[in-house]
């Protein structure tokens, strides 16, 4: 799979760079960079972690590649598609079909229409009604969830109901902006073996997430991100051990600090009995 | 239970504005004698004695109070002070010259002022935007009669487009009146209101469909692939439109204002009218009743915009 992707790439990301121009005092005006030179790719039936703490600019790449960035983003860097430049104009014709984004909570869905109908904008007028409900058999939900507004869905069947919305046939690019947190751990199988499905059947996805563990349950590399800076991109099998295998300093710590790693850092004499909720 | 708390309010309203009414109109300078006798000039001490007795004004204010609303509860408004006939009969005719002025107007009002807020909030930042928003100011500030008195001005006065004022043509029978003449005559009332009523919703709509379009569900619909005008027809209608139903019920009142101006600078022989002409006059049966008819009124604007609610949101059902 991997020699695959490598040689098929299916879209690429080269020193992107993100910024945000803001009014401070009057009439002046400074520019924050909140990416800076990021790099990504991510080939067919490939499953790509983009991990790094809140607030790393991990949901700004996302939008990035979507184009749907807010109107006072500056963006620099190249992106392509399927070996063709990613223009706005192709990303216009392409979310939504070729590229699909599965956001990450309720708020994403218009709170005011059932659910059901949510999934069926943008389909055919006369044939929406029995595709959406083919996706919702397809992502195991109930023919009568439909009828159920946003609010009333739990955490596992918004999961699903995001998938079915998103998730249409002809999709090559799945970008998944923390699918996982706050939901029991049936759900969070669920969500993953989805994506890897996904990807099996051809997909390229991109897991956007700060939950290590999870991604690397499903992952084919890793790309780690810090202050909108690729740290390293790590193959899946590279996180180990004591993160041997791992190029930068600062993976290593984020692997070694995990729980399932018995803190390794932070409680170094502690015995790694300090599990935290 | 909410409907037993909604009642209570309703009659502690009535009941609450009857007296203020009752009140204003006892401690207002206007004596009703003084102000009848003027226009008779003839009426002898006795006649003018005789009066007092007949409309119940040698009594004390409280007996007088409650002799009023007694005949209010019993569906009695009483007579007319200055036209000698039956409130409930003044009343039938103005109410109807009232509803079709404002019912025109509140309509116009909202649905404009929901299409121009809905587009600046598209356009926000663009000059179309900036062109409706200053719009929107200038009309906020901007006093009913005054608008009245310019719209007569320039379209009656400079360029007689329409009539200066009244309903109908002057010295023509009302059976003669023709509808487009009503309509005619009803113009500048209608632009008058409207135009006052816009502001109000457009801001509030623009407000609204601007935190729509930087919602979460607006992002994820266009990462979708949804266009502005899908965008706008699954999301940002059915978003925006109940605070702005909800709204111009709640509007209701000034629009109620707004028509005693706007009739008042033209004449028109509405609920407005008769309320300015019965307040100076020292009317109170006339006054009262078109007071508590308006209270009454507002009262179920409010309800209605309540009501909308509930239906329109399945949040809101759910609590």
């Amino acid at each position: 799979m991997k020699d695959k992707a490598q040689s098929e790439t299916l879209l690429s990301v080269d020193n992107l760079s993100i910024g945000f121009s803001q009014y401070i005092g009057g009439l002046k005006r400074r520019t924050i960079q909140v990416i800076v030179d990021l790099n990504a790719s991510i080939g067919h039936g490939e499953v790509v972690a983009v991990v790094g703490a809140s607030g790393s600019g991990k949901s700004l790449l996302a939008h990035s590649i979507l184009g749907i960035l807010p109107g006072n983003a500056i963006m620099s860097g190249r992106m392509a598609y399927g070996g063709e430049e990613l223009t706005a104009k192709r990303q216009a014709a392409l979310r939504g079909k070729e590229i699909a984004f599965i956001p990450q909570s309720v708020n994403f869905l218009d709170p005011l229409l059932r659910v059901g109908k949510q999934a069926r904008i943008g389909f055919d007028r006369k044939t929406a009604a029995a595709r959406q409900r083919e996706l919702f058999l397809r992502f195991g939900l109930k023919e009568k969830d439909g009828d159920l507004f946003p609010f009333e869905l739990s955490g596992g069947m918004l999961r699903r109901t995001l998938f079915a919305t998103c998730v249409r046939e002809g999709v090559k690019l799945i970008i998944a902006d923390e699918p996982t947190p706050g939901i029991h751990p049936e759900a969070l199988n669920e969500v993953l073996t989805q994506l890897r499905q996904l990807a099996d059947s051809g997909a390229g996805v991109m897991l956007i997430t700060h939950d290590i563990m999870s991604a690397l349950k499903i992952a084919d590399r890793v790309v780690v991100i810090k202050d909108g800076r690729t740290v390293e991109v790590a193959e899946a099998s590279a996180f180990e051990g004591q993160g041997e295998k791992l190029a930068a300093e600062y993976t290593r710590n984020l692997w070694r600090a995990l729980p399932e790693n018995d803190f390794d850092l932070m409680f170094a004499g502690d015995g790694g009995n300090g599990h935290v909720a | 239970m909410v409907i037993a708390l909604r009642t209570v309010r309703a009659l502690t309203l009535i009941v609450g504005m009857s007296v203020l009414t009752f009140a204003l109109m006892h401690f207002s300078p206007l004596d009703p004698i003084t102000r009848y006798v003027s226009s008779d000039p003839r009426m002898s001490p006795e006649q003018i004695e005789k009066l007092k007795i007949r409309w119940g004004l040698d009594k004390g204010p409280v007996e007088q109070y409650f002799i009023w609303a007694g005949a209010m509860l019993r569906g009695d408004f009483g007579t007319s002070r200055l036209y000698r006939t039956p409130v409930s009969d003044i009343i039938k005719g103005r109410f109807l010259m009232s509803l079709a002025l404002m019912g025109v107007s509140w309509v116009l009002s909202g649905v404009i002022g929901y299409g121009l807020g809905a587009l600046a909030a598209f356009k926000r930042g663009k000059t179309s935007d900036k062109v409706i928003r200053w719009f929107s100011y200038v009309l906020v500030s901007t006093p009913a009669f005054w608008l009245a008195l310019i719209l007569m001005l320039v379209l009656a006065v400079w360029f007689h487009l329409f009539p200066v004022g009244l309903a109908a043509p002057a010295g023509v029978l009302d059976a003669n009146v023709t509808f487009a003449q009503r309509l005619w005559h009803l113009a500048l009332p209608v632009m008058t209101l409207s135009v006052i009523g816009i502001a109000n919703v457009t801001l509030h709509t623009r407000e609204k469909m601007v935190d729509i379009l930087n919602s979460e569900y607006v992002l994820f619909a266009k990462a979708r692939g949804e266009s502005s005008w899908s965008v706008f027809w699954n999301h940002g209608f059915r978003n925006s439109v109940l605070p702005a139903i909800t709204l111009q019920f709640a509007y209701f009142s000034e629009l109620f204002g707004g028509s005693v101006l706007a009739e008042d600078v033209f004449s028109y022989p509405g609920l407005g009218n008769m309320l300015t002409v019965a307040g100076l006059g020292g009317d109170l049966p006339l006054f009262g009743a078109i007071v508590l008819i308006s209270g009454v009124f507002v009262f179920l604007g409010n309800l209605v915009a309540d009501i909308v609610c509930v239906i329109v949101d399945p949040r809101i059902r759910a609590l």
